[in-house]
């Protein structure tokens, strides 16, 4: 049991089946009281509470017009110098804020707000990814940016945040080129859940032996609905088609917003129409 | 690695169920776990073995069967069986397939007292 936000166990929804309800130990006759075994159909997914808590966390954003993104990557990947770079910009147009998770360091989150825009760090301690629940919590203490773009940047691992939906529009996974170009074949689960992919430190390119094509083709191997953006987080270069692919994605989680509150209020007219007739 | 986070989540689930479903121990857990679920059965199973301590699960067996990867091809317009995610369409070579199966990571059944 969660004691500050009261999200405990109870609210856990089990899909048994009918055949495990038994009745609650009945013993009309006299018999030991060797213990009955049974068996009990579960079919419930492991991760089935993180669901749960992102379910919860998607509606909220839903309701307040928020595009979540959720960044991840291997470590230095380039995720809070392109970040910094980005709320820069972004900051003027829209409110934009950051939440990052960090096995130990608060410095990202510095780093971020040197860049003017509100961060929360979460130190993981040994966890090795973000799950829902931490960021239902990150949420009381760090304001959602209303109508504008919330990005989570996940503790720098190519495989276990794969598994952990926060309740993010999208996963966006950070590639560097100084990484090698078969990344998305090591780490296919990562790319297969991830809706864009961002190849970061393009201006090393001059410099190494990495096979932007053969890298990019791997990638769609993995995944052939991912979107590619090509950039350089220290040159800029790259830097406005991820720009403006934030800003389309900002502007479809208002229009969502907006066809959600019109059919409220149209729900709400006809039930003020059917109380009047 | 998240394989201690899957069995914390799944130990949760048994404690849960001794109240939904009045048992008071948990002999055996089976776990479906899809081929290219992002698991590692070695350290699921190690993984297990810490979490599982001293709660109903304390002295539970785990069984894990493994359901294989399938998927559907877009350019053959038919079911193929895949091992990978880059694994290409047995019939055309092509990587336009769409999966349908083999990702799960599902509790399946118990056996309790
Ligand atoms: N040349 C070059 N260096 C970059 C670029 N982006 C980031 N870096 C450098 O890469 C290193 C790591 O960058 P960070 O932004 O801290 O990477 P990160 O992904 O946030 O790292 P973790 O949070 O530790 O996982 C720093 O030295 C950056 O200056 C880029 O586009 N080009
Ligand atoms: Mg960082
Ligand atoms: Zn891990
Ligand atoms: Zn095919």
């Amino acid at each position: 049991m969660c004691s500050t936000c009261g999200c405990g166990e109870n609210e856990l929804t089990i899909h048994a089946h009918d055949h495990a309800h038994d009745p609650p130990h009945a013993h009309p006759h006299a018999h030991d009281h060797a213990p009955e075994v049974r068996r009990l159909a579960l079919e419930q997914d492991i991760l089935t509470k993180n669901a749960e808590f992102a379910a919860g966390n998607r509606r909220l954003f839903a309701e307040r017009g928020v595009l979540v993104l959720n960044l991840v990557s291997s470590p230095g990947s380039g995720k809070t110098t392109l970040l910094a770079r980005t709320v820069q910009t972004l900051r003027t147009e829209f409110p934009v804020a950051v939440i990052g998770g960090d096995q130990q360091t608060a410095n990202d989150a510095e780093r971020i707000r040197a860049a003017g825009a509100p961060a929360l760090q979460i130190n993981t301690g040994k966890g090795c990814h973000l799950d829902a629940h931490g960021i239902g919590h990150a949420l009381e203490r760090l304001p959602l940016p209303e109508h504008g773009v919330l990005f989570i940047e996940n503790v720098g691992n190519l495989v276990c945040p794969a598994d952990f939906d926060l309740g993010e529009a999208c996963k966006v996974v950070v590639l560097s080129v100084t990484e090698g170009e078969d990344k998305p074949l090591k780490y296919p689960n990562m790319f297969a859940a991830a809706g864009l992919m961002l190849l970061n430190k393009t201006d090393l390119l001059p410099h190494l032996d990495f096979d932007v094509a053969r890298c990019l083709d791997y990638a769609r191997r993995v995944n052939p609905d991912i979107r590619i953006l090509q950039l350089s987080a220290r040159s800029g270069e790259g830097m406005d088609a991820w720009l403006d692919w934030l800003r389309q994605g900002q502007r479809s989680a208002l229009a969502r917003q907006v066809s959600r509150l019109e059919a409220d209020l149209a729900a709400a007219r006809a039930r003020l129409a059917e109380s009047a007739a | 690695m998240h394989e201690l986070s899957l069995c914390e989540s799944i130990i949760e689930t048994l404690t849960v169920q001794t109240q939904r479903q009045g048992f008071s121990r948990v002999r055996r857990v089976w776990l479906e776990i899809g081929a290219l679920a992002n698991v590692e059965l070695d350290a699921l199973r190690f993984a297990f073995e810490i979490a599982r301590r001293d709660t109903v699960a304390d002295t539970a067996e785990l069984d894990i069967v493994t359901l294989p990867g399938q998927a559907y091809c877009l350019d053959c317009a038919q079911a193929i069986a895949v091992h990978q995610y880059y694994d290409p369409c047995p019939c055309c070579g092509g990587f336009q397939w769409r999966l349908t199966g083999g990702n799960e990571m599902r509790i399946k059944e118990l056996e309790v007292e």
